[in-house]
This record gives C-alpha cells, sequence and structure tokens, in this order.
C-alpha cells in the first residue's frame, strides 16, 4: 500500500527520533553512574574510576553498547536535521508577527538549538577524554591501568589554564540538555504513539525528574573537581 | 474604540505582499473580529480602495472559513474559538493588531488573507470515509453496539471543522492534529475498522506528499485549536500508522 515507504514517512523519522532519543536515555544512565565515581576522595576513587575507565573500553558487550551508542547519536543528530531543514521548508515565508510562546513551552521550541549545544559539546568532550583514554598521551597508575582520573583531574584543576572556561562549557552544556530533556523525553512516548490518560501525567513527571536530576549530577562532578582543587 | 490595524496586501499567489496600516475609529467592542473587517473594508471602498479579501462563511463557528493570524496567534488571542467568534472586547482601546493569513508551504495564499486548504481535502479523499454499501440494505448505524466512551471520544475528534489553525500555529506547519482527528474519528468505531490501516497509511502519504511539516510534539496546535481537538489523537495516529505500516504486505 503505503508507496512512499515507512522509512520515508515523516512519521517514521519520529521513530527514529524517539527510539534513539530514548536510547540515550539510557546511556545517560550508565555514564553517570560511572562518572559520579569521581567523587570518591583519594586514591580509592582514582583506582575506582580507571578500573571503570578500563572496563568501558575493553568489555565486549559493553564495547557492542558503545557502537550501539554511536549509531544512536549518528541517527539522531542526522534525523534531526533532516526534521529540522524539512520542517523550515515548510514554511517558506514566516509571520511578521509570531506569538511562540502564547502556545507552546520555551524548550519544545529550540529543540534544534540545544541539540546543537549538546552536539558541540559532545565533540569537545570526545576529543578531551574519549581520544586521550583511546589515543592520547596518558600515564599509566599502580595497578597498571590507563589514568584517566588524572587526566580529569587535570583538565578541572589548576593546570589547565582554562579550567574555569570548561567547567562553564561543561555546565551550560548540561543546561542545553536538561531542557531538551524536559521535552524530549515525554514528547519521545508521544511519537511512539504511547499516550494513555493514566500514565502519561507519570511520564512528564518523570521525563521533568529525569530532565533535572541527570544533567544537575552530571554538572556537580566538574565543579566539585574544580572547587576541591582550588 | 480606536484601533491601528496592520494588514498582510497580497494581490495573486505570485506577486510579493506587505503589511498595509490603516487607522480604524469608532469600533465596537461587541463586535466580532470579521464585523470589524467589514466595517475597515467598507472604510477602504468608501477611500476607493479594494477591500481586503478574506474568508469566512458560516459566521458561527461551524464551517471552519475564518482564518487569519492575529497578533501572533491563530484566530487571535481567545482559546476555544474561531475568529468569527473572536470579539473586540479580547482587544483594547488604541491597540495595534497584526492580521496575517495562515503560512504554510502546503496552504499558499490566494489573495491578501485567503489561502488555499484544499490539500486538507486531499487527504480526506485519499483515506478520511468509510465505503459502506448504499444499495437501500444499509444496516442501521444504530444497531452496532458502541461504548459510550468510544462514541464520545469520536465525536470529539469528529467536531475538527478543518480551519488550518492547527497548521498555522505550528512551528513546522505540521498538519498532524488535523489528519489524526480525522483518523480518530473512524478508528475508534466499529465501522472505521475494516479500512483502519489503510487509512492511516493514505492519508499519512498524502499529509507528506502536500508538504506539511513533521510534528515535534510542541502542542501549540491543541492549545490553538477551536475544537480543543487534543494530542491523544495524534499519538492513536502514531500508533496506529506503526502498526499498520509492520502488518502491511507492502
Ligand atoms: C545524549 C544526548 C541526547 C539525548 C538523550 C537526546 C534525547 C532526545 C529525545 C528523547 C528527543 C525526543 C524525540 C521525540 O520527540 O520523538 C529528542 C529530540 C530531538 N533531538 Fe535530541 N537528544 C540528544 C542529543 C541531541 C543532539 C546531539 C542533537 C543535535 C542535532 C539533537 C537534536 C534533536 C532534535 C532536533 C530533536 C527534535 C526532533 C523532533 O522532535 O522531531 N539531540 N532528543
Ligand atoms: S484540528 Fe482543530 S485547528 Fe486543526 S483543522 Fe481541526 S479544528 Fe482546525
Ligand atoms: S466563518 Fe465559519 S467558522 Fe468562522
Amino acid at each position: 500500500m503505503s508507496n512512499s515507504g515507512i522509512l520515508r514517512s515523516s512519521l517514521a523519522k519520529k521513530y527514529v527520533m524517539a527510539l534513539s532519543g530514548l536510547f540515550l536515555c539510557l546511556f545517560l544512565l550508565g555514564h553517570l553512574v560511572g562518572n559520579l565515581q569521581l567523587f570518591i576522595p583519594g586514591e580509592e576513587g582514582q583506582q575506582a574510576f580507571n578500573e571503570y575507565a578500563h572496563f568501558m573500553t575493553t568489555f565486549p558487550l559493553v564495547k557492542l553498547l558503545s557502537y550501539l551508542t554511536y549509531a544512536a547519536v549518528l541517527f539522531h543528530v542526522v534525523d534531526g536535521i533532516a526534521l529540522t531543514l524539512q520542517n523550515r521548508k515548510a514554511r517558506p515565508t514566516g509571520y511578521v508577527k509570531e506569538k511562540g510562546s502564547a502556545n507552546a513551552s520555551w524548550s519544545s521550541r529550540n529543540m534544534g538549538i540545544l541539540g546543537t549545544i549538546i552536539l558541540v559539546f559532545l565533540v569537545s568532550h570526545m576529543q578531551n577524554f574519549w581520544y586521550m583514554m583511546h589515543f592520547g598521551p596518558i600515564d599509566f597508575d599502580s595497578d597498571g591501568l590507563k589514568d584517566l582520573h588524572a587526566v580529569v583531574m587535570r583538565f578541572f584543576g589548576p593546570e589547565n589554564g582554562l579550567a574555569g572556561l570548561a567547567v562553564a562549557g561543561y555546565v551550560l552544556a548540561q543546561f542545553a540538555l536538561g531542557f531538551h530533556l524536559i521535552h524530549g523525553f515525554q514528547s519521545a512516548f508521544q511519537s511512539l504513539g504511547l499516550r494513555h490518560s493514566k500514565y502519561s501525567p507519570l511520564i512528564e513527571r518523570a521525563g521533568l525528574l529525569f530532565g533535572i536530576v541527570v544533567p544537575a549530577l552530571f554538572a556537580s562532578i566538574p565543579v566539585y573537581l574544580f572547587y576541591i582543587q582550588l | 474604540m480606536n484601533l491601528t490595524l496592520k494588514v498582510w496586501r497580497q494581490n495573486g499567489p505570485e506577486a510579493k505582499g506587505h503589511m498595509d496600516t490603516h487607522a480604524l475609529e469608532g469600533v465596537s467592542p461587541d463586535m466580532s473580529f470579521l464585523e470589524m473587517m467589514d466595517m475597515l473594508n467598507d472604510q477602504i471602498i468608501r477611500a476607493g480602495g479594494e477591500p481586503i479579501a478574506f474568508d469566512h462563511d458560516c459566521r458561527e463557528g461551524i464551517c471552519g472559513m475564518c482564518s487569519m493570524f492575529i497578533n501572533g496567534e491563530a484566530h487571535g488571542p481567545g482559546r476555544g474559538v474561531t475568529t468569527c467568534q473572536l470579539h473586540m472586547r479580547s482587544f483594547k482601546d488604541g491597540d495595534t493588531i497584526a492580521i496575517e493569513p495562515w503560512r504554510a508551504k502546503a496552504f499558499p495564499v490566494i489573495k491578501d488573507l485567503t489561502v488555499d486548504r484544499s490539500a486538507f481535502d486531499r487527504i480526506i479523499q485519499a483515506g478520511g470515509y468509510i465505503s459502506v454499501n448504499t444499495s437501500g440494505k444499509t444496516m442501521d448505524a444504530n444497531a452496532i453496539p458502541i461504548p459510550k466512551q468510544d462514541a464520545d471520544e469520536a465525536f470529539s475528534s469528529a467536531t475538527c471543522i478543518g480551519c488550518g489553525a492547527c497548521v498555522a500555529s505550528c512551528k513546522n506547519a505540521s498538519a498532524m492534529l488535523f489528519v489524526s482527528a480525522k483518523v480518530s474519528q473512524f478508528a475508534l468505531l466499529p465501522q472505521g475498522q475494516p479500512e483502519r490501516e489503510t487509512r492511516v497509511q493514505r492519508m499519512v502519504d498524502q499529509m507528506d506528499k502536500e508538504g506539511f511539516g513533521n510534528c515535534t510534539n510542541t502542542g501549540a496546535c491543541a492549545v490553538e485549536c477551536p475544537k480543543g481537538i487534543d494530542l491523544s489523537n495524534i499519538a492513536r495516529m502514531n500508533r496506529d500508522f506503526m502498526s499498520a505500516s509492520v502488518k502491511s504486505k507492502k
């Protein structure tokens, strides 16, 4: 029937957006649990974090998960750009006066901008930590593991003249992520048709909680590391 | 009331348009917005000008013809009203009011404030109906038991008047609210079941072909819809389209 095929349809693009977005939410949770180990003080914390980093880069199942995550980011970004371009084309002449705030939330109207901020952050984040872990000049700790802990501490410490800026950028990106999630989390369920008068209010509240707590915890780490090294 | 009106004027589909400014005095707060437009046109005609073209028909909120993007919102600042149901008491003396046509690639301007909404008709023609045998042995619809709640919900969806305010308000010019209402009014009833899957596929295909944008769930449509069509319709269509696409042979 549908001779345009499901994959070219506008709704299918939305399914891809929603599924990749929700998968990335799971990724965020996993990543957060790992990062929170940076709060463990002293040698113990260093060990725990480096073991975690070692595990994340070598364990086969995690490798598979990381490839899925790259794929999800790729699909999400490419699809997001395609949708945004199509949406622009759908209104070639804009309004002289438009009151967007009268009928829709700020985050819902700025998903593209918020996503772009997240993307810029993601690229620099990968360069600062992922690249260092895989290819960068990196020391080894007393257990013979790559000392990513030291890389992180140095990055947010006095040795890095731009540490303050790095912390600020990190926090800003987490704000963008928060707003992206506050709209995106519940929006993904709607895109997949999962709406129900009993459960949707719960999903909305869960999204609000997720969108505030997860970015706040992520942001607290560099702030803390910067602070203790002042 | 005395008002300053900034109105979009465009001579034809290909012509370049611009905002024209008019001063209108002595407007009664009890007038509907369309009556105010009539008064403005009267003033323009008396001065030897060309009246502003705008759509209207029933003037009681049931036909969906009146459009107009007023002060940045479809059908103006009111909620649950069409432009013909909007009254001048919603504005203040001395206000400046911007009046523009619906803006969407799929709704090209015909002249001034009138736009061509036949894209909606083509979406309906693509599948927004049920095929019934009218040979004289048609079954009495009341003989089919339907849960009250389903009947009520289907009726709510069916109250969509096809005005296009949802498209006009959506930052993506998406027609999802309209199409989903027209899908839902049948999907909720037994009579709609035989064609449920082909219907949603055909209507979504046509919607895409017309060049409407993609839904990003901002919810602006449901806020501006004069009939209170809500987002659960869109979710139902998303669900139905997914299962239809998975199950269909092609
Ligand atoms: C870890 C990072 C990210 C997470 C967890 C995430 C999550 C989500 C979720 C759940 C949605 C809602 C999907 C829906 O409405 O169906 C969404 C939408 C969106 N995301 Fe992301 N996202 C992330 C990164 C990005 C990036 C890097 C971009 C850059 C282009 C981006 C661009 C968008 C856009 C444009 C939308 C709206 C698309 C639409 O609703 O049609 N996101 N995101
Ligand atoms: S869904 Fe509402 S806004 Fe959209 S066409 Fe129908 S009545 Fe108008
Ligand atoms: S003129 Fe019919 S709805 Fe306004």
